[in-house]
């Protein structure tokens, strides 16, 4: 009996060790298969890649329809307007092959490319582009694309080509066209199955769990690298921290430093930049914040550099105005700068406006937003050092949107404000005295009279300088307490490349690919 | 039969009062869906007349018996935020709570009842004790907190499953089941120890009645006393006690759902609280009250059936 319980053991574990060594056996290799092929990074087409996303595309898939940054960043991969964005800032011919523009900037002539296709199988011509302008202009709900597209005197077709008209000259318009995605006529389905022509086609929508798409194998261009992409929902910041921990999602963006740091060794961490301006917004129209010196007091008072390190151990980009680095044409690095950290002369300056001793002002933060509400923290021990009493008042997003930037009824929020299009207009214009986003009240003759210039001027250099004569005053001015643009860290495993930062808010899945 | 008339009219009414309510709440918190749609690109004209679309701009008691008119012929009208029809939000993610719960409450009852009925045994001795032990530290632990710590064992550590990976069950039920283990755990835990602690203390309140006595004296063992004669009086209290959990359960799934990213109710309901998504909100609201009331009444009847002093003609 006990002779044959030997017996057993003995064959069992010499299973075990066999077991043992075969699996030893197999993943030697297999490693070295990997370290090797790192180096030499052959492209492999094919695959698919979960996308890791932290919020649900709370919208509705109508490409004119959606609203929400998050919403815009996805989709990017299924609709092209006649031109798109590339990862350099330009705009680049898409369902047009080219564009011309008059000598009186007025009318924009675009080609047609042949032969590009819709995901439906059908070919794009002149009067789906017609039709996807006459709807954009009157279904969309962004307002600054609306009153761009109702610049348009006259749109029209012949053959293989569509010139638009505008009524005076509009040097963003082309930003503009791309916002215009192109659709099919008299498709109605757009809110549930979305149909245009970029690299990937829509597959599938569970709201809050995923969206899938898959490569569109007759796009005109450079055809997508991977089979198939799964946007996958992860709203709670622990459950997203442990699919990554699980090697669950192969690329997600917009991790916090202190995410990133947790990570294991199967993922690379790239960093861009978050492509907003993160600031203490002020609302200039209550006292003491109607107070130019007080407002430069402030901008004295608070060390950007420490805010960066304390918060994001050192990543993110200072900014001193409102337009973010990646606006190259625009951005003014000297700005970043122009208010040095100096706490006595931010008191002196407190002295003059008459505020000494000191005041009390509270700080409302969205408390969704981890990093704002970090932010906010280190404010409000800059600001003591000089007598600022500042306290934190932080809200849920949606009383903020309907509060503070509906509302305007505020005295200082530290929130990012992004842009929808890369023109210089989409991170200015809010700040004219006139306008409906100009959630801070700011009100300077010179500066209005400079956007107005700027936005009829038909020269680029001339209008250039004239906006960044205008972000120059916004720093002068102290309209705001200017911080950062944020870092943006993507996770991205190590058997994957190809990821491309944008200075828009969106993901570009077409160029990710393996590595063999 | 008049019973059940008078509980149908008490659900009837609770159910008018918690919709009114939840109605209600949205007029009192700030922010509403056009202002949560459009976010921080929008214009006053553009919020004020997505409102007018929206009919948000109309009065309380009107969008209510407007709402409550739809409602009522079985319309649940349409999401704000997605644009798609509630009733088909809700049929998606119904099962996938109404799965949680249940398999918390098997849970529950596969190892709360031989535990509690193993203790009340042992009474006194060194299982009873630990097990005293242990449960008043679970009970303390939230399910939150289970939920991060299964997450990150099983999750991470072992990788038995993957967090954030969920399978739906149509596509393939033994891993939904499996996905959906951890986060039943999550919730079944405390409630386990708490039905344990409740059948324990209850079936030692009867041992020490009379009739267990004439029980002994009839040549039953105390083990054969306890299962056969103490049990059923011992279950009265605790089944009143599940049927409580048991609506609770739909609560804590709300909170765990967060945490291991299960598209269900409470996950929905969360989100549309958010975006203001009012029609999407109204009707989770309503689904969880009569969930609430319903298990309230089977608990009635199934008390009346255990316990004949409370039984009606």
């Amino acid at each position: 009996m006990f002779k044959k319980r030997m017996l057993t053991l003995f064959l069992l574990l010499t299973l075990v060790a066999l077991a043992l060594c075969a699996c030893g056996d197999s993943t030697q290799p297999g490693n070295q298969d990997d370290s090797e092929d790192h180096s030499s990074g052959e492209i492999v087409y094919g695959g698919e890649i979960v996308v890791g996303i932290a919020q649900d595309l709370e919208d509705s898939l109508d490409p004119y329809q959606m609203v929400a940054a998050g919403t815009r960043e996805v989709l990017f991969n299924l609709f092209e307007g006649l031109v798109k964005p590339n990862s350099a800032g330009d705009y680049v011919p898409a369902v047009a092959s080219d564009y011309s523009i008059s000598d009186d900037r007025l009318t924009y002539t675009f080609t047609l490319r042949d032969g590009v296709l819709f995901h439906n199988g059908e070919t794009v011509t002149a009067d789906d582009v017609l039709y996807s302008f006459e709807t954009c202009a009157s279904t969309t709900i962004d307002l600054s694309l609306q009153a761009a597209l109702d610049g348009i005197q006259d749109i029209s077709a012949e053959g293989n080509t569509v010139t638009i008209t505008l009524t005076e000259p509009n040097n963003d318009f082309i930003s503009y066209v791309a916002g215009v995605y192109i659709i099919p006529q008299d498709y109605a389905d757009q809110a549930t199955n979305p149909v245009g022509t970029g690299p990937f086609h829509f597959v599938s929508r569970s709201i809050q769990e995923e969206l899938v798409m898959e490569k569109f194998e007759d796009y005109w261009g450079q055809a997508a690298y991977l089979d198939k992409v799964t946007f996958k929902i992860y709203e709670d910041a622990n459950a997203k921290m442990s699919a990554l921990g699980a090697g669950a999602i192969d690329i997600t963006s917009h991790l916090t430093v202190d995410q990133a740091d947790v990570l294991s060794s199967e993922y690379t961490v790239l960093e861009g930049t978050m492509n907003l301006v993160q600031a203490l917004y002020l609302n200039n129209a209550v006292a003491p914040f109607d107070n130019v010196l007080v407002r430069q007091a402030m901008c004295y008072a608070v060390n950007v550099q420490e805010i960066l390190d304390l918060t994001a151990n050192g990543h993110g980009t200072k900014v001193g105005t409102s337009i973010y680095p990646a606006f190259t044409k625009y951005f003014d690095a000297t700005l970043s700068d122009y208010y040095t950290y100096d706490p006595d002369k931010a008191r002196d300056l407190l002295e003059e406006a008459g505020y000494g001793d000191g005041f009390s002002m509270t700080i409302t933060v969205p408390s969704n937003y981890t990093p704002h509400v970090n932010t906010a923290e280190v404010l409000v021990e800059q600001l003591a050092a000089v007598g600022i009493d500042a306290s934190i008042s932080t809200i849920e997003w949606d009383t903020w949107l309907n509060d503070v930037y509906n509302g305007r009824n505020f005295e200082s929020t530290v929130i990012g404000f992004d842009a929808a299009t890369l023109t210089a207009g989409a991170l200015l214009d809010r700040w004219v005295s006139t306008n409906g986003k100009n959630m801070i009240n700011f009100n300077n003759a010179d500066y209005d009279s400079l956007i107005a210039q700027a936005e009829t001027t038909t020269d680029d250099d001339a209008q250039t300088e004239l906006y960044k004569q205008a972000a120059r005053i916004l720093t002068e001015q102290a309209a705001n307490v200017y911080i950062q643009d944020m870092a943006d860290l993507v996770a991205i495993k190590n058997n994957l490349t190809g990821y491309q930062f944008y200075p828009l808010y969106v993901m570009d899945m077409s160029t990710v690919h393996y590595v063999q | 039969m008049k019973y059940i008339v008078k509980k149908l009219i008490t659900l009837i009414i609770t159910l008018f009062v918690v919709s009114f309510l939840a109605f209600l709440a949205f007029q009192v918190i700030s922010g509403d869906a056009a202002t949560s749609m459009l976010g921080t690109n929008a214009t006053p004209e553009q919020v004020a007349q997505l409102r007018a679309e929206l009919g948000l701009d109309r009065p309380v008691l009107v969008q209510y018996g407007d709402w409550l008119g739809s409602f009522l012929q079985g319309d649940m009208g349409t999401s704000y935020t997605y644009n798609i029809p509630v009733r088909e939000l809700i049929a998606q993610r119904l099962p996938v709570t109404a799965l949680l719960t249940l398999m918390s409450f098997i849970l529950i009852l596969v190892v709360s009842f031989p535990l509690g009925l193993l203790a009340a045994e042992q009474e006194g001795r060194l299982l009873d004790r630990s097990l005293t032990i242990s449960n008043q530290i679970i009970m303390s632990i939230p399910p939150i907190f289970v939920g991060i710590l299964l997450s990150f064992v099983f999750g991470e550590v072992l990788r038995v499953f993957v967090p954030g990976n969920f399978v739906s069950y149509k596509e393939d039920l033994p891993a939904f089941l499996l996905y959906m283990l951890f986060p039943a755990i999550s919730i079944a835990l405390p409630r386990i120890a708490m039905t344990v602690k409740m059948l324990r203390s209850s079936v030692l309140n009867e041992m020490g009645k009379n009739y267990i006595y004439t029980a002994y004296s009839r040549g039953h063992s105390r083990s054969s006393a306890l299962v056969s004669h103490a049990l059923p009086n011992a279950m009265i209290p605790v089944v009143a006690f599940l049927a409580v959990s048991i609506a609770e359960m739909a609560a804590a799934s709300i909170i765990v759902e967060q945490i291991f990213s299960v598209p269900g109710i409470g996950r929905l309901l969360l989100a549309s609280i958010s975006n203001r998504d009012v029609p999407v909100v109204q009707a989770i609201v309503v689904i969880l009250a009569f969930w609430v009331v319903a298990v309230n009444f089977i608990a009635d009847i199934l008390y009346q059936y255990m316990d004949p002093r409370v039984r009606l003609s």
